[in-house]
């Protein structure tokens, strides 16, 4: 109880700060927080699955993807109002997560991920060739939005409130009955499938559900930068925000957003000394590896709570 | 025209060939994976890398003999060699100590093997393209059906076969090959009957680096070398293991077939989307045969 009430205290503190930073904060700042946000919550909804629901995620950016192609091109090429073509990024996003899953879950562990990287590579090709609606490799640049967000700290407040709100509906998704019922599907599926529990359908659940909120992701990601373009459906991004989640603790819910911070700060930091950023990135992930099995927060935690146990993953 | 004479037409003919030549270098690349994923079950990123550094240290090895044909053949030879020298020493060095861990820390640490091995290229070769000087004697091209087909693909249809009968032999009718793949099966039985598993490991894992050095050798003459032509590859190769049957080199010669194939007569029949037919005819086979087309070790 104790621990719960401190953390509340922690994160009125971080609320707090995020709160006031555009006002105190130069301008750069202030957009480096906003995609650490956009993509906090890109890896918090991919460790949903990949934490929380034991499935190899391996390509989660295209739900990433698609959710912002769906908000941008609904805007540029379909004349759709900003507002409304936001509501399009997560529905999009949700409708190929389902789509993939389908098609997917019937596999199990490392069959699963691959054939959805293929799967995922297949949208991301279509993307990357299809110049006259997409903008091909280019992608599309610019993209006008509404007066309340051309405001660098307009674009700020709307990312911070849909991340918080993002975060909060995720984690009661994760305390709730389904959530339990993931985690032990997670911990020990042959089990849970004697016990009655439908493991394919909980699991396309999960599936959906973190789609849908990368899918949120990617609509923040362009009322903040403006832009889409294909990188951000290729598969070396799936595996950097892998990285992320397992950074920060893939077994912690809050782990995702540190680890995200982490590296896309370091990153931007990094990137002015030296161009050699992937070398640094894969030091850290080899010593992550083998010294951090279970992420900063994972270790923090083991560490203060003697009564922590690591989940395992069902092989 | 009817649908015979466009099958029989010259274009689609050396189209064709084009396909298999291609098929030739994702086999030997996809080959040295599957091997990997077979008998050590790790799903090696960092395969891709090593392929696009065996195609720097061609274009190095060549340039040192002065090009031409020497160079040609001293970098078809010493550079997969110095691929192998690499990855014993990060099996030995790391890899070893890590094979009970779960399959996703694996592939991330090959990912983060993936990433360094990126940038130690982007140091040492820089970031230009680098091109390999074809040797004279594969210079030109030899007329099929009247239009002109390359004489090095043709070197390649050659080397392709010769490369999985050596695989063939090498797996199932030597001692290191025959016991490689009882590990893959049981690994601590393997170790109970008194074999080092340990070393067969690293003798199986270096194997299939060689052979991606060896593609990437391969292909230097016939594409700009250059950074990121790792990440098409590994992905390509990945796909083709998995279409196959994990662990299979039958079923990594058949996708690879099946992915060369539909790569290159895709583009003829629908040049803008060409790259997506690949990619979708292994979303349909895999729709069918989740686990792959031939039997798959795992």
């Amino acid at each position: 109880m104790l621990t719960q009430r401190k953390t509340l205290v922690w994160l009125i503190v971080i609320g707090a700060i995020l709160v006031v930073w555009p006002l105190v904060m130069p301008r750069f700042y202030v957009y480096l927080t906003a995609l650490i946000m956009t993509t906090g919550l890109l890896v918090t909804s991919l460790n949903f699955a990949l934490g929380y629901g034991g499935i190899f995620q391996f390509h989660h950016a295209v739900f990433y993807g698609v959710g912002a192609y769906a908000t941008g091109l609904a805007i540029v090429k379909l004349g759709y109002s900003a507002w409304v073509a936001f509501l399009f990024g997560p529905i999009a996003a949700a409708i190929v997560s389902l789509i993939i899953g389908v098609i997917c879950i019937r596999l199990s562990k490392l069959y699963f991920g691959m054939l959805q990287i293929s799967l995922g590579s297949l949208v991301w090709a279509i993307v990357y060739r299809w110049y006259t609606f997409t903008g091909g490799d280019d992608g599309i640049h610019g993209i006008a939005m509404p007066d309340l967000l051309g405001s660098y700290s307009g674009a700020y407040y709307f990312t911070l409130i849909i991340t918080a709100a993002s975060m909060l509906v995720m984690y009661l998704m994760v305390k709730s009955p389904f959530g339990s019922v993931l985690q032990g599907i997670r911990d020990n599926d042959v089990r849970s499938q004697a016990i009655g529990v439908n493991v394919r359908l909980h699991q396309l659940i999960a599936l959906v559900i973190a789609g849908f909120f990368a899918g949120v992701a990617g609509v923040l990601f362009v009322v903040v930068d403006n832009s889409i373009f294909p990188d951000m459906m290729f598969w070396t991004l799936s595996m950097e925000i892998v990285i992320m989640a397992l950074l920060g603790g893939w077994f912690t819910f809050l782990g995702p957003m540190l680890g995200a911070a982490v590296l896309v700060g370091l990153r931007t930091f990094v990137s002015t000394y030296t161009e050699y950023w992937a070398l640094i990135l894969g030091i850290i992930l080899m010593l992550v590896i083998v010294f951090l099995p279970d992420g900063i927060l994972g270790y923090l935690i083991r560490r203060f709570k003697k009564s922590y146990q690591r989940p395992t993953i069902s092989e | 025209m009817n649908f015979i004479d466009m099958i029989c037409s010259p274009g689609v003919v050396c189209q064709t060939l084009v396909g298999l030549s291609r098929t030739v270098i994702l086999f030997i690349v996809a080959s040295g994976l599957s091997l990997i994923l077979g008998v050590l079950r790790i799903p090696n990123v960092a395969h891709g890398s090593l392929y696009m550094i065996g195609a720097f240290m061609a274009f190095t090895v060549s340039s040192l003999f002065g090009g031409g044909t020497t160079g040609f053949w001293a970098a078809i030879i010493i550079a997969p060699l110095g691929v192998a020298l690499l990855s014993l020493i990060v099996e030995r060095g790391l890899f070893q100590f890590l094979y009970e861990r779960e399959h996703l820390m694996l592939l991330l640490l090959t990912f983060a093997f993936s990433l360094v091995f990126g940038d130690v290229v982007k140091m040492v070769w820089g970031a230009e393209y680098r091109t390999v000087p074809m040797p004279a004697m594969f210079q030109g091209s030899i007329p099929v059906l009247g239009l002109p087909f390359p004489i090095y693909n043709t070197f390649l249809l050659v080397v392709g076969p010769l490369v999985a009968i050596g695989l063939w032999v090498l797996t199932t009718r030597t001692k290191i090959g025959k016991i490689s793949r009882a590990a893959a099966v049981d690994r601590e039985m393997v170790g109970a009957v008194g074999v080092n598993v340990s070393w067969v490991f690293a003798i199986t894992f270096i194997i299939g680096c060689l052979l991606a050095g060896l593609g990437g050798a391969l292909v230097a003459p016939i594409v700009n070398v250059t950074l990121g032509m790792d990440h098409t590859l590994i992905m390509e190769a990945f796909l083709i293991v998995i279409m196959g049957g994990l662990g299979n080199i039958w079923g990594a010669l058949l996708g690879a077939l099946i992915f060369g194939l539909t790569q290159s007569l895709g583009i003829l029949i629908w040049p803008q989307f060409g790259i997506v037919i690949p990619y979708a005819t292994v979303v349909i086979v895999l729709f069918f045969r989740p686990t792959g087309l031939l039997k798959s070790v795992w």
